[in-house]
């Protein structure tokens, strides 16, 4: 029997490969990559009975047209996504996400777009025929490493399926209701003293604007002009996933899972790892407020945020 | 030694070696680099997801759901420090052409040095350079330092795109662009060596931090036929 796979009929805006993310390797440059949407992407492997780190399809507004070859395969898709599964003889069914579906050959699911947010998630059972790089299968499209040769997908490229015939599990569902709040919890950065007092104070009383310039690698944002009172330049270091970096301009970038493993520009705050799923899915036009907490608090959050993960990943036994 | 350390977000630590840029400091840097990846592989749960070395900072950041600021902080604090990175240093030759097809600001760093193009290389390359750390894009490697008679600062408007194998200049500092980047580095010319190649698995990056690197002139003609 030949292989199982998907044809990509439409590529969509950018389409990678994602799962938790590839450590060990930002010392020579390489950023962690990963689900921009950890949450969703877990979600999705569970919907569909996969292990949690297996690999995941991540589309961003516009998501791929794919088309199964030579086989059946349970599917599910994750995220604030609206699409449609094209069956034989043209009938269409508007697809639910949080809900897993069985494929048949030659079926397709047509990924129309995210609606409030930027990226959604596909999982098939079993997952994708590929091979880890340094211990991750997620595509880095900057350094070219990891799923499809670390590019984004194009039209007419393949996507492997390990398993040809999946036994179909029961019918999974869940309701998934995300806060869509704007309030971002920050912990104070290590140049939080380069800045004035006054745009101390306002960074966490202004509301700041999402710009187009929103990628997997960071997030623009602009309003209230960030004054530095001390040196807009640092000597290069280190940066994580959630930092705010402001440049001159004041104008703040908060890191996204792709980022510049080092960085010259002062760091005013950090997103706590609660709250990076929803930063990260904030559309350009979007408005946010920071709000500061400390580390012990940050702690607990992401204790609460870890149970309600585990809430919904029960739910979907 | 650390001066400081502190949390960078809640899933990071950020040890402070100083303020000043120079290669006693860097050195212990990457010695604790060095020690605590050692730690990383007889310790594969300990948590810690990646470490980023710089030129006197050192950022550890782990997964929350695993460990905590405290129980890394106590880590690093009782890390025992093997200071062999002296000993580890390797030696590397990078060929690069200067050809002015290649060097793109060649007439800007004439005006600022006020200096020939013979001079600024040969004091470009009669120099060994330190690799103080790699990053930003994959492999980048950041070597200093450069004579003081040919700093530049960074152009005053970056490059959209500086071809990959450019080998630039920026104050203290020369660098190689290991991809097509965008970029404000002052570019003297291009090296045909791979920096980067994610296709070597256990040794995907030819210049590593600590490592020593010398460049040497080739002609276009050897660039264009140059076979790895």
């Amino acid at each position: 029997m030949s292989d199982t796979y998907f044809e990509i009929l439409r590529s969509g805006i950018n389409t990678t490969v994602q799962d938790k993310g590839r450590n060990h390797m930002y010392h020579v440059g390489i950023a962690v990559s990963g689900a921009i949407d950890q949450r969703n992407y877990k979600l999705c492997n569970k919907l569909v009975n996969n292990d949690l780190n297996e690999a995941v399809i991540e589309f961003a507004y516009q998501g791929p047209l794919l088309k199964l070859k030579n086989g059946k395969i349970n599917f599910s898709i994750t995220g604030d996504v609206l699409f449609r599964i094209i069956r034989k003889k043209s009938i269409i069914e508007d697809g639910i996400c949080y809900k897993n579906y069985i494929l048949e050959d030659e079926d397709q699911i047509d990924i129309i777009s995210t609606k409030n947010t930027v990226y959604g998630y596909l999982s098939v059972t079993g997952g994708f025929k590929l091979e880890k790089v340094w211990n991750s299968y997620s595509t880095n499209t900057k350094a070219n490493v990891g799923a499809n040769n670390g590019k984004k997908y194009s039209i007419e490229d393949k996507v492997f399926i390990k398993n040809s015939n999946v036994q179909i599990n029961k019918e999974k569902k869940i309701n998934y209701n995300p806060s869509s709040d704007n309030l971002i919890r920050v912990i104070k950065g290590t140049n939080f003293d380069f800045f004035s007092s006054e745009a101390q104070n306002f960074f966490f009383k202004k509301e700041f604007l999402v710009t187009k310039l929103v990628d997997r690698m960071g997030i623009r944002l602009s309003g209230y002009k960030l004054e530095n009172t001390v040196s807009t330049n640092i000597k290069s270091e280190g940066l994580v996933r959630g930092v705010i970096q402001v440049p001159a301009d004041g104008n703040p970038i908060i890191m996204l899972s792709d980022h510049g493993t080092i960085g010259g520009y002062p760091k005013i705050a950090v997103v706590i790892s609660a709250d990076l799923d929803r930063v990260g899915q904030y559309t350009p036009g979007s408005t946010i407020n920071f709000k500061e907490v400390s580390l012990e608090e940050a702690q607990n959050i992401f204790k609460a945020y870890t149970d309600e993960t585990n809430k919904y990943l029960n739910e979907c036994d | 030694m650390i001066k400081n350390i502190s949390n960078l977000g809640d899933a990071a630590l950020y040890c402070d070696f100083g303020s000043e840029v120079n290669k006693k400091i860097n050195l212990n840097v990457i010695d604790y680099f060095n020690s605590l990846s050692k730690f990383i592989k007889e310790n594969k749960d300990c948590g810690i997801n990646n470490i980023t070395p710089s030129y006197n900072k050192l950022i550890i950041s782990f997964d929350l759901s695993i460990t905590n600021y405290a129980e890394i902080s106590n880590v690093v604090q009782n890390l025992k420090i093997i200071g062999d990175t002296q000993n580890k240093q390797k030696k590397i030759k990078i060929p690069i052409c200067c050809d002015n097809e290649f060097g793109l600001d060649f007439k800007r760093l004439l005006d600022k040095t006020k200096l020939s193009k013979e001079k600024i290389l040969d004091l470009y390359l009669n120099k060994d350079y330190f690799c103080y750390m790699t990053g930003f894009i994959a492999g980048m490697p950041f070597l200093g330092d450069i004579n003081e008679n040919i700093r530049c600062n960074r152009l005053e408007t970056p490059r959209v795109k500086v071809p990959k194998g450019s080998v630039g200049i920026a104050e203290q500092f020369a660098n190689i662009y290991t991809f097509e980047s965008p970029g404000g580095w002052n570019i003297i010319g291009k090296t045909p060596l791979k920096i980067f190649d994610q296709s070597n698995l256990d040794e995907p990056v030819l210049i590593k931090v600590g490592d020593e690197v010398n460049f040497y002139q080739i002609s276009k003609e050897e660039y264009i036929n140059w076979d790895e």
